[in-house]
Order: structure tokens, then C-alpha cells, then sequence
């Protein structure tokens, strides 16, 4: 029998920099599952992936309907891109997307959120996609516990068996 | 554990120790819903733990620091969730 020599990670620092509900979910799920699992977890939210944690887009997160050739109708058939544009569709797709989720008992972006802190977790913002999007503090979840710099964030990454993801 | 069956509040106590945890009422009343969910073929979750009514998610991480749903489905005596949430 081989020993097995690996160490366990201790502690993931994931960076989210879109909005769409998959990227945002990537995020949260690989967050809340390393919580769980007693990995320290911090998440810093740049670019559209601030939409997650500003109040006002948080639960209204979409799928994008254009350009996204996995996406298919249910059933496997195809979802040629022309229907995509149409109105009410981004809606639609997205609307089915969070019910599936929910099925699978994937709480909204908030209620998950919340679930990673009370691990443990810890959520940052980006100052320069906050100053981008002339964002200020009281737009966040009121849980977010700073606006950072990268250098700031990259500063919380040290450690053993640390790994950065970026999603 | 190989059986569920074979499960007692002793042989619990017993993996926690090892663990480092004294388990309280309030760690049994979580073990027994996990127990009576696992039964009736729920898939659990961390979430549905904390809508049990027994324990907030915060709660439970207090109650099995570091692995809420792993630590407290092994002193159930039930196979670890096959969930990602």
C-alpha cells in the first residue's frame, strides 16, 4: 500500500469577475462546499461578479441566452442563438435555471451567501470595479466584510496549502 | 458503520470522543433528524438541516466544527450526503 503523502488544502481564495448565474453559482457552491468541508474559504467579487453582492442585482442574477452554445432547449434540442435575443427569453431560461436549482434545494444568492458566512466564509469586494461601476459600500450585502485592493486580497492568500481559483 | 441499524446514542458519543466532541441534547436531536431523513430516502442537505427547526446553519457549524454535515451524518451512523450543498 502507497502512503499518501498529499496535504489537505486549508484554505481556498476564490475570485468571481462574472455575473451570470453559473459563474456566480461556481463561485458559491465551491465556496460553501469548502466551508463545509473545514477549508477556509474568502471570496473576492470583481468586475460584473460584484452584481452578486449588490443588494439591488443579487437576486435578479440571468443566464445569458446569446452566445452559449451548451445551452439547450429541455429535452437536448438545440437552442439556436437568434431565439436567444428575443424578448422575455434571458428571462425565461433564467426563471427555469433557479427553479432546477431550487430543486436540488440550491438556495438564491443571499440565503447561499449567508450559508458560507455562518461557516465561516468571508466576502470581499473590489475597490476598482466598485469605483468602476460607481458603487459604495451601502450597495453591498451588508455582509460583505471589506472593500479591498488585489493587493489586499493577495495579502489574505498566504499560507499553506492555499489555492487561488478563479472563476 | 456498515449497518444504520446498529446505531446508539453510545456508539455516537463514542466516534464524537474520538473526534473531540461531548455531544449534547442538542447534538442528538440533530443526529435523530438526520437518521429519520436518511430513512424516508431524503437527500440532505446543510440547508435542509437548518430548516429543520432544530439548529440554524451557524448553530450546527458550532455544534460540529469544521465538517457540519460530515461529522454529524458519521455519528449518525448514516453514509456521508451525496450533495454538494
Amino acid at each position: 500500500m502507497t502512503t499518501n503523502t498529499e496535504k489537505p488544502l486549508k484554505k481556498v481564495c476564490i475570485i468571481c469577475s462574472k455575473g451570470t448565474i453559473e459563474d456566480v453559482y461556481a463561485t458559491l457552491i465551491m465556496a460553501n462546499g469548502a466551508v463545509m468541508e473545514g477549508i477556509e474559504a474568502k471570496v473576492f467579487f470583481t468586475f460584473f461578479g460584484l452584481d452578486a453582492i449588490t443588494k439591488k442585482q443579487m437576486n435578479r442574477l440571468k443566464t445569458a441566452t446569446v452566445g452559449n452554445p451548451a445551452m439547450r432547449a429541455p429535452g437536448g434540442l438545440p437552442f439556436p442563438t437568434i431565439l436567444g435575443i428575443l424578448p422575455g427569453v434571458e428571462a425565461g431560461v433564467s426563471a427555469m435555471m433557479k427553479s432546477q436549482m431550487e430543486k436540488l434545494d440550491v438556495p438564491p444568492v443571499d440565503e447561499f451567501l449567508e450559508m458560507i458566512t455562518a461557516g465561516g466564509g468571508e466576502i470581499y469586494a473590489c475597490k476598482m470595479a466598485m469605483d468602476m461601476f460607481k458603487l459604495e459600500k451601502k450597495d453591498l450585502w451588508e455582509e460583505v466584510k471589506d472593500v479591498l485592493t488585489v493587493g489586499e486580497f493577495y495579502a489574505m492568500c498566504g499560507g499553506e496549502n492555499t489555492q487561488i481559483i478563479f472563476t | 458503520m456498515v449497518d444504520p441499524s446498529q446505531w446508539t446514542r453510545e456508539i455516537a458519543a463514542e466516534m464524537a470522543g474520538e473526534d473531540g466532541i461531548v455531544l449534547t441534547d442538542k447534538h442528538y436531536e440533530v443526529l435523530e433528524f438526520l437518521r429519520a431523513s436518511h430513512s424516508k430516502g431524503e437527500t440532505l442537505t446543510i440547508r435542509k438541516v437548518g430548516k429543520s427547526g432544530i439548529v440554524d446553519i451557524k448553530g450546527l457549524y458550532q455544534l460540529f466544527p469544521g465538517g457540519p454535515l460530515k461529522f454529524s451524518s458519521k455519528y449518525a451512523g448514516i453514509p456521508k450526503p451525496a450533495s454538494c450543498v
